[in-house]
């Protein structure tokens, strides 16, 4: 337990007592998910329930989240990156492996461990109408978190510092009275945001975060997000299906398919350098906004569905739908390592291909 | 209900090669306890044979409510058409019998929408919901119809399709039932289809798969496509022409090619620079400021004027220019390109 919290950001100078280690310098991994799984069972029967299977949600993600950077997460629904979420929140409980937050493991953590790294690790989610307390005012949303740690704000000064709050998200401060249904929807994820940072967090898990606004709308949350990194030091861990918004704000990518992580590397290796089948599939996939460019990109168009979940294929998840599987790649998992590509994927056969045309800028 | 005056619209002009659907000057509005919003306020376009035409628009921009008018479903009241007309093959449908409009649903005019699963009725299976067409529209028996069921989710490539017509809606994934919608929206071969978001609910590989199947489609049969979109990259890669809508307004209408390459309108700009691309990693965005209008209180003048970057205001107009008290109408800026704003020609640098 320390009192000196080093070079952290401005406005956090309340780590007296913490129970959780300073944090690490800027660049160094302060969260770290080793072989994480989550499975969740599926029952029959109301009285005698029994178990017949289960979804395999997550099964074997491996990924690092760097102090001051954003590690952005895109797949399908269904690939099970919002159940990393929960897991990473502490919501839902690991079926295996481990989360390390400072190089400790969340799953052994308890009492005021457990509520430190809770303040430390927050959350924004993706439906700002759903996620906002309708009976509650905006002041008291964004002081709830202080109700439980009492040592961020002294009750005195509780109103001015929701005031500061509204205002650096760009949410009038006289506004700290009204409710949830008298803002739009861009203004209700800024009262998420507001939420999220009041309890002064190292990372920022943002599920989604514009998913549900308007385009015109999305631009100003998304940088309102990058000024709040600057500001605040702060890490995320971006979630989103947008492939484009994904690119635009993450340092880093991963993408995920049917429970498992398949590509991994800073946003130029994933998005200029594709390897995994997978990934190239998905970026062909997005439409171009371009007229220059329109049909200038290799379509991969995908056959079929996602193999539910409950019962996916055997070796590598993505062989039913993959033009280049093999024999092999029914048998044998593929290892996320780079094979020559210059960054980590998960394919036999991996192999880098351009197909988004990439245009200078 | 106010009827609309309709006096000037001519009975049945239907033309070879003229524009299948045209809405003209459409008004709708809700009227609600407290205050009347004003969704539609004064929409045209036209929609030809074999055309893609995408309205593009943010949420409340009244671009489903023009689809629904068209449509024919709308809940009246709340919502009151205050004036204008949609002609179809020249002949008025607002002045029609139900019975009359209900003859064009389906066979001249179908729907597909964006929630595919809630658009389903659950307790019946697919192939029946889409048998329903034929029984509904041509007295089809019902073993007949279960046959063309099969044939149409064949042709929309759902696979083992004589085999999965007994299933249910649930029974299908979301892609899937996307295209069971529109089977069922293609069973008559209508001249027009509007497809409001149909991609929005869907991942990008299987939107890349739908979008892929209704432009195969209309290469078949040569309908007319309105396409309903929030999404620039799906207007850039399927449509021809689009038209931008604002607060119940049509602002620009050209090409896809020239609204895309040089917009005219400072909404269709802001929206391009705002809009994160995935073949480029940009610097900052640059949003559009502000909130998009309440449509009970749109703003005086221009409605996108307290958005605007290029506003000009009292002494700095131009007469008879003013952005906040002047409304632009919809003109022509140049050759193919309508615009209504005050200062296009700023906007595109003519």
């Amino acid at each position: 337990m320390s009192e000196f919290t080093g070079a952290t950001a401005a406005s956090e100078a309340s780590d007296v007592g913490s129970a959780l280690p300073p944090a690490p310098p800027p660049g160094e991994p302060l969260l770290e998910i080793r072989g994480l799984k989550k499975h969740f069972p599926l029952t029959q029967g109301i009285v005698f329930r029994r178990t017949v299977g289960h979804v395999q949600a997550v099964d074997g993600v491996d990924l690092t989240l760097r102090r001051g950077e954003t590690l952005g997460l895109v797949g399908e629904s269904g690939c099970g990156k919002s159940t990393v979420s929960k897991l990473l929140v502490a919501l839902e409980k690991p079926t295996d492996g481990s989360i390390l937050y400072k190089g400790r493991d969340v799953a052994k953590m308890g009492g005021r461990a457990l509520k430190q790294y809770r303040r430390e690790v927050q959350i924004i989610f993706q439906d700002p109408y759903a996620s906002l307390n309708p009976r509650m005012t905006v002041g008291d949303i964004v002081a709830e978190g202080w109700s439980v740690h009492a040592d961020i704000a002294p009750r005195k000064g509780r109103l001015k510092r929701t005031q500061e709050l509204m205002d650096r998200v760009g949410l009038n401060p006289d506004f700290v009275n009204r409710y949830p249904h008298q803002f739009s929807g861009g203004q209700r994820q800024r009262i998420g945001i507001a939420r999220a940072l009041a309890l002064q967090p190292e990372i920022i898990i943002c599920d989604e975060p514009v998913s549900a606004l308007d385009v015109s709308v999305q631009a100003q949350v998304v940088n309102l997000l990058e000024d709040l990194q600057d500001d605040f030091g702060l890490s995320y861990l971006f979630i989103a299906h947008d492939l484009s918004v994904v690119r635009h704000i993450s340092d880093r990518v991963a993408v995920m398919y049917l429970g498992r992580v398949v590509e991994e590397g800073t946003d130029d290796e994933v998005y200029g350098a594709p390897s995994h089948p997978y990934t190239q599939a998905l970026l062909s996939s997005v439409p171009l906004h371009e007229p220059a460019l329109r049909g200038q990109k290799d379509r991969i168009l995908l056959q079929g569905d996602v193999p539910s979940p409950a019962n996916p294929p055997s070796g590598c998840r993505f062989r039913t739908r993959c033009w280049k599987a093999q024999d092999v790649c029914a048998v044998e998992i593929p290892a996320l390592i780079d094979r020559g590509q210059g960054h980590p994927a998960a394919c036999h056969f991996a192999e880098a291909r351009q197909v988004v045309p990439v245009e200078a800028e | 209900m106010t009827a609309p005056d309709l006096s000037s619209y001519p009975e049945s002009t239907a033309v070879a090669g003229a524009p299948v659907l045209h809405v003209d000057d459409l008004h709708v509005e809700f009227r609600t306890r407290e205050n009347v919003v004003n969704a539609v306020n004064g929409v045209s376009y036209t929609v030809s044979h074999g055309e893609t035409l995408a309205i593009l628009g943010e949420s409340g921009s009244g671009k489903s409510v023009t689809a629904q008018a068209i449509m024919g479903i709308l809940d009246t009241p709340p919502a009151v058409i205050g004036g204008g007309g949609i002609l179809f093959e020249g002949r008025n449908m607002l002045a029609m019998s139900d019975e009359d409009r209900r003859r064009i649903r389906g066979p001249g005019i179908s729907m597909i929408f964006q929630d595919a699963l809630s658009s389903l009725n659950p307790v019946y299976s697919v192939g029946f919901q889409i048998g329903e067409m034929f029984r509904a529209h041509r007295g089809t028996s019902r073993k007949e119809a279960k046959r063309l069921a099969a044939e149409l989710m064949d042709r929309v490539r759902i696979p083992a399709a004589a085999q999965r017509v007994n299933d249910y809606p649930h029974q299908f994934s979301g892609g899937m039932r996307q295209r069971v919608m529109i089977a069922m929206a293609i069973a008559l071969d209508p001249k027009i289809l509007i497809a409001d978001e149909p991609t929005t609910a869907l991942d990008v590989t299987v939107q890349a798969q739908v979008m892929d199947l209704l432009k195969d489609l209309q290469r078949e049969t040569g309908m007319g496509l309105v396409l309903i979109t929030h999404d620039l990259g799906v207007v850039n890669e399927v449509a021809d022409n689009v038209a931008v809508m604002y607060a119940g307004r049509i602002v620009e209408r050209g090409t896809v090619d020239d609204v895309f390459t040089r917009p005219a309108h400072p909404y269709t700009e802001g929206l391009m620079k705002s809009v994160p691309q995935v073949e480029v990693k940009g610097g900052r965005l640059q949003p559009i400021t502000g909130q998009p209008p309440n449509l009970a209180k749109i703003p005086s003048g221009c409605p996108f004027h307290p958005r605007c970057a290029r506003r000009r205001l009292g002494a700095a107009a131009l007469p008879g220019r003013d952005c906040a008290v002047d409304r632009p109408p919809l003109r022509l800026v140049v050759p193919g390109r309508e615009a209504a704003c005050h200062y296009s020609e700023e906007v595109l640098g003519v």
